[in-house]
């Protein structure tokens, strides 16, 4: 018990470069702060694992987990296509879409475990929130959005379909119209619109959704923390066998040339609007 | 309803309060990525900030390709 203890004190924060966390009273902030808008890479993601190690040493003290982000355009751009871009350029065809599939079962396990983590999580929004990015937001079980938020699926101009568990969840939350109009258009959509489909659960002020998200968690903290996990467990089921298939659809997809065209046309770009085909 | 023309010094005054310029300095018919000198992500935050204050909702493949206030304030007054 007590070797137990001091690993969750060392585990109380927590920092690198993409992101860092720290649990007081309860409640555990992690703050993305990678230039230029918390793109997901193979960096981050390595963050990201080891904060889900972390979160499942802190859950058992703590009743909620916000995400938020410290950078001025948004919550999160999604994956990082430059990255993506540059691999499947310098590598082989086969290692390229091994290193596709690898990186995406080992996102799903972290944003599997924030899905179904014993604790309520919230999402604080705002500016862009795309891709992944929403996909992450997804996630939490509310998403606490600033009116300046943004949100998008664009992954259809690269020819491909959302990989970090978007599809599924956003299905588990919404009516199956609704996820094709925003998965199909690849349009993106303001925070009330968000509020108006039953994605976001708050609107606020510009610069206000964290502290929104603050003030949730301390009401979150007054109810029984064992009756809350055993409520969120009931009602928020995690489609897995969805998430599995959308990772071999997406390894799939991947694999055909039109994907490099498009990673290339969005790398090259100088267009306003480059998540526009 | 207000006219395309209320509509569109609505757009200016819009615009130059969040780019912080005078308005004088902005005209319906220029370029206003040329004039402002904005990126993808200011882009999106003016669509937002149009959205928000006009109360409707503009599918951005609308706004493609369209680079004046002019044009822009159509688009708004076509759905109001």
């Amino acid at each position: 018990m007590h070797e137990r203890k001091s690993e969750t004190t060392l585990l109380e924060h927590g920092s690198a470069n993409a992101l860092s966390w720290i649990i007081a009273d309860g409640v555990i902030e992690l703050a993305l702060h990678r230039e230029p808008c918390n793109e997901l890479g193979s960096s981050s993601l390595e963050e990201f694992e080891k904060f889900a190690t972390a979160l499942q040493l802190m859950q058992a003290e703590a009743h909620a987990l916000i995400i938020y982000s410290e950078m001025k355009a948004g919550f999160c751009a999604g994956a990082d296509l430059r990255e993506l871009y540059q691999r499947s350029r310098t590598m082989e065809k086969s290692e390229a879409s091994k290193g596709v599939r690898d990186f995406l079962e080992r996102i799903h396990r972290v944003f599997n475990l924030i899905d179904a983590a014993p604790l309520t999580t919230i999402a604080a929004v705002h500016g862009v929130t795309f891709g992944g990015g929403f996909e992450l937001a997804l996630a939490c079980d509310l998403i606490i959005a600033d009116k300046m938020a943004r949100f998008c699926f664009p992954e259809l101009r690269l020819g491909l379909i959302p990989g970090f568990g978007g599809i599924p969840r956003l299905k588990r939350d919404l009516g199956n119209a609704v996820v094709r109009d925003l998965l199909l258009t690849g349009r993106s959509f303001n925070a009330t619109k968000a509020q108006q489909i039953g994605l976001a659960s708050q609107v606020v002020s510009e610069g206000e959704a964290l502290r929104s998200a603050r003030a949730t968690a301390a009401q979150l903290g007054k109810f029984d923390h064992a009756t809350a996990a055993a409520a969120k467990k009931f009602i928020k089921p995690i489609p897995l066998e969805e998430l599995r298939r959308e990772i071999d659809l997406f390894c799939e997809l991947f694999a055909r040339p039109a994907v490099e065209v498009g990673l290339r046309k969005f790398v090259e770009s100088t267009d306003a609007q480059p998540y526009l085909p | 309803m207000p006219t395309a023309e209320e509509t569109l010094d609505e757009i200016l005054k819009l615009a130059a309060a969040h780019f912080k310029v005078p308005t004088e300095k902005l005209h319906p018919d220029e370029d206003f990525f040329k004039t402002l000198g904005i990126n993808s992500l200011q882009t999106l935050d003016l669509l937002t900030k149009l959205e928000n204050h006009f109360r409707v909702e503009l599918p951005d493949y609308e706004l493609q390709g369209v680079s004046d206030f002019r044009t822009l304030a159509g688009k708004i007054q076509a759905r109001l």
